[in-house]
């Protein structure tokens, strides 16, 4: 039976056990992802966007453990699988694409070797030579030229775009149903951003695959994304569709970022309205809601306990904010 | 208010690293070519580009932190770095050119000249890129504000110098108590402050802020743009503004200088750089940055370029951005265009444009 949403994840938890304490990444977040959907993750650095997805993919590394809560794939339990049914899972079912795709590859084979490689680890059954076939149909795909010859290439005669198209190469090569990107263009160039955004709508569209793209660069979000959640300290404080978001933002750090940002296309001048205070500490975070001691709008609630999801506006969504709440109270009064 | 006369002027600026090789086979990173720009008191002058394009190295040339191959730089009227060996116009005391009899501008010869930058280091400074990579960890905040004030002021006694330095970590928004603390106490928006802090110990009139917030979170980026804008207000300050992220560099800048491959290609007035850019490379680097408004970001034409940066060790011949432009023609290819005014005020290096 096909399940109506491919990715569920509820109230998930990620805590890192370090020497100093334990460090809640991910403090129950929930969400799901829809079949042939693009969703976007944004927050600051810390916000635990990428442990987040590092928990689907199963690459989390000690001191990181999930302690609670489920994600479900196409129905199944990932959290479940064993080792084995992981490596299967990794690859053929999901993958990823990193920020760094220099740190991903390996400096010592050749690009052919690796997108082979990944192939004839899942497709056991394949040759050689149709591993070769399907590497450089992948490059080709990716937008690589002289395909052929590239496959005999170390990745550091590739220059950074090139690298990050090997890498999205490699991580279709087996035809998952979803991919994680985290942060694919943050250390590029804006003229090879626009490259690379405009290839991963591309295969999207022509492959139907989910994607979550993490960044922290709104601007990337509004560009490619169907969907967005935005994290701030370990939990999602709206989630929306990329209109939402972007037109009626409803909680104050969502707006405040948008406020915060300066943007090209803007015909005057205005001065920027900044967030005030320092990114929360996760060692030590408020009581409440995390946001509360840099909100605006902060209330004697907000400071004791945090903020039930609710519906927000139309459709599917959300927002965690006590002023909503008090709205609420007052339109029921 | 700017005037007429600039308070850094750039002309011919030249930078080559030796990257191995010898003799004839000495090849160099062709990193700033040719470079020629004024910026008046008061004023931001914006620099964008992407990664390699030396707009860091420029910054470091204008201040010789890194000594310049060839060109001159000069500072409120005194001469800071000159090659030697350049034909330059001449300038009178109000900055307007001279001209000869016949009309042709006035020329002068000039000669070697590079004097101790120690009595300029007061006036002009830097802010770093990545403030916890460029404070000394072993030094605490006060010994890194006050270690400039030892060097320039020492005739402060203890007293007026620990007030400085509290005085000084008050006006970029941080607690006179911070002075005892070490650099990684702080998180990276206050180091960031800190490295301001520094750079305006010495009261300078100039700073070149190489990428000041790209190292920083996106909500804390907007308060250090804003602390610059105060201290700019407040003080008289000009910047030298140095970012890739267009959209920082725009809001902050009076005027805006796009480089490509070591070469300015477009210097315009910012929002009008923004509104009518004129270089093909400076139309397509403002048309790839993403706008934070999904309609208007989907609904935009976009100018895809083919390839990547070619290699400042081997930049192609004639007009650096041929190999990519979608307009390049035979001209483009043997000859290097020269930067001249297309509109008032609007400077860019283009054979299409005449």
């Amino acid at each position: 039976m096909k399940e109506k949403n491919l990715l569920e994840v509820k109230d998930l938890r990620v805590s890192f056990f370090t020497p100093v304490g334990e460090v809640k990444a991910v403090d129950g977040i929930s969400y799901s992802l829809g079949y042939n959907e693009v969703m976007g993750i944004v927050g600051e650095s810390g916000s635990g966007k990428s442990v987040e997805a590092y928990s689907i993919i199963g690459l989390l590394q000690p001191p990181g453990r999930v302690i609670g809560g489920s994600i479900h794939f196409e129905g199944e339990n990932i959290l479940a699988y064993d080792k084995k049914q992981m490596q299967a899972f990794r690859g053929n079912e999901v993958s990823m694409i990193f920020q760094n795709p220099m740190t991903c590859l390996n400096p010592v084979y050749t690009i052919g070797n690796q997108l082979m490689e990944a192939y004839l680890t899942k497709e056991k059954q394949a040759t050689k030579k149709e591993a070769r076939e399907r590497s450089i149909e992948m490059l080709e795909l990716v937008g690589i030229n002289n395909a052929a010859g590239r496959m005999k290439q170390y990745p550091h005669e590739f220059s950074g775009g090139m690298r990050q198209r090997a890498m999205i190469a490699m991580a279709l090569i087996c035809g998952p149903k979803l991919l994680i990107a985290d942060e694919p263009t943050t250390a590029l160039d804006v003229t090879i951003q626009a490259q690379i955004l405009e290839l991963m709508r591309e295969i999207q569209q022509k492959t139907h695959m989910s994607i979550i793209f993490i960044t922290h660069n709104l601007g990337v979000v509004a560009e490619i994304c169907d969907r967005v959640s935005v994290m701030y300290g370990g939990e999602i404080v709206e989630q929306g569709s990329v209109n939402d978001i972007f037109y009626c933002p409803r909680h104050p750090y969502t707006i405040g970022l948008l406020r915060s940002m300066p943007r090209v296309d803007l015909e005057v001048k205005e001065r920027l309205i900044p967030i005030e205070g320092t990114p929360i500490d996760l060692l030590d975070p408020p009581k409440g809601c995390k946001f509360a001691p840099r909100c605006s709008e902060c209330m004697k609630v907000c400071l004791k306990e945090n903020p039930p999801t609710m519906l927000v506006g139309e459709g599917d969504h959300t927002a965690s904010c006590w002023l909503h709440v008090k709205m609420m109270l007052k339109e029921g009064a | 208010m700017t005037e007429k006369k600039p308070l850094l002027r750039v002309d011919c600026l030249y930078k080559y690293f030796p990257i191995g090789g010898g003799g004839r086979k000495r090849r160099y990173v062709q990193a700033v070519e040719n470079v020629s720009l004024s910026i008046y008191r008061g004023e931001t002058l914006g620099i964008v580009g992407e990664s390699g394009c030396g707009k860091t190295t420029l910054g470091r040339c204008i201040l010789r932190l890194t000594e310049p191959t060839r060109g001159r730089v000069s500072f409120d009227g005194d001469i800071i770095y000159d090659s030697g060996g350049l034909s330059l116009p001449r300038f009178d005391d109000q900055g307007e050119p001279l001209y000869a009899e016949d009309g042709s501008p006035l020329l002068e010869e000039s000669k070697y000249h590079a004097p101790k930058m120690l009595p300029y280091r007061r006036k002009m400074q830097i802010i770093f890129q990545d403030p916890s990579a460029s404070l000394d960890p072993r030094m605490t905040v006060g010994e890194i504000i006050g270690e400039a004030l030892t060097v320039h002021r020492p005739d402060l006694k203890r007293r007026a110098y620990t007030d400085r330095v509290h005085e000084l970590l008050d006006i970029v928004g941080l607690n006179s108590e911070h002075a005892n603390r070490f650099p990684h106490e702080f998180s990276g928006g206050q180091q960031q402050r800190v490295g301001i802090a520094r750079a305006l110990a010495v009261e300078p009139d100039f700073i070149v802020c190489d990428e000041p917030v790209s190292a920083l979170d996106v909500s804390i980026q907007s308060q250090i743009v804003n602390t610059l804008e105060d201290l700019q207000a407040e003080m008289g300050l000009t910047y030298l503004f140095i970012a890739h992220d267009i959209s920082v560099v725009r809001h902050i800048s009076d005027r805006i200088g796009v480089m490509y491959l070591g070469s300015v290609v477009e210097l315009a007035k910012s929002y009008e750089l923004y509104s009518q850019p004129l270089h093909p490379y400076s139309q397509t680097l403002l048309s790839a940055v993403p706008i934070p408004d999904p309609e208007k970001t989907r609904a935009r034409e976009r100018i895809l370029l083919e390839g990547d940066i070619p290699s400042p060790i081997n930049p192609p011949p004639g007009c650096r951005f041929h190999s990519r432009c979608p307009y390049a023609m035979e001209k483009c290819r043997e000859a290097s265009p020269e930067m001249k005014e297309h509109a008032p005020q609007h400077y860019a290096a283009c054979h299409l444009l005449g």
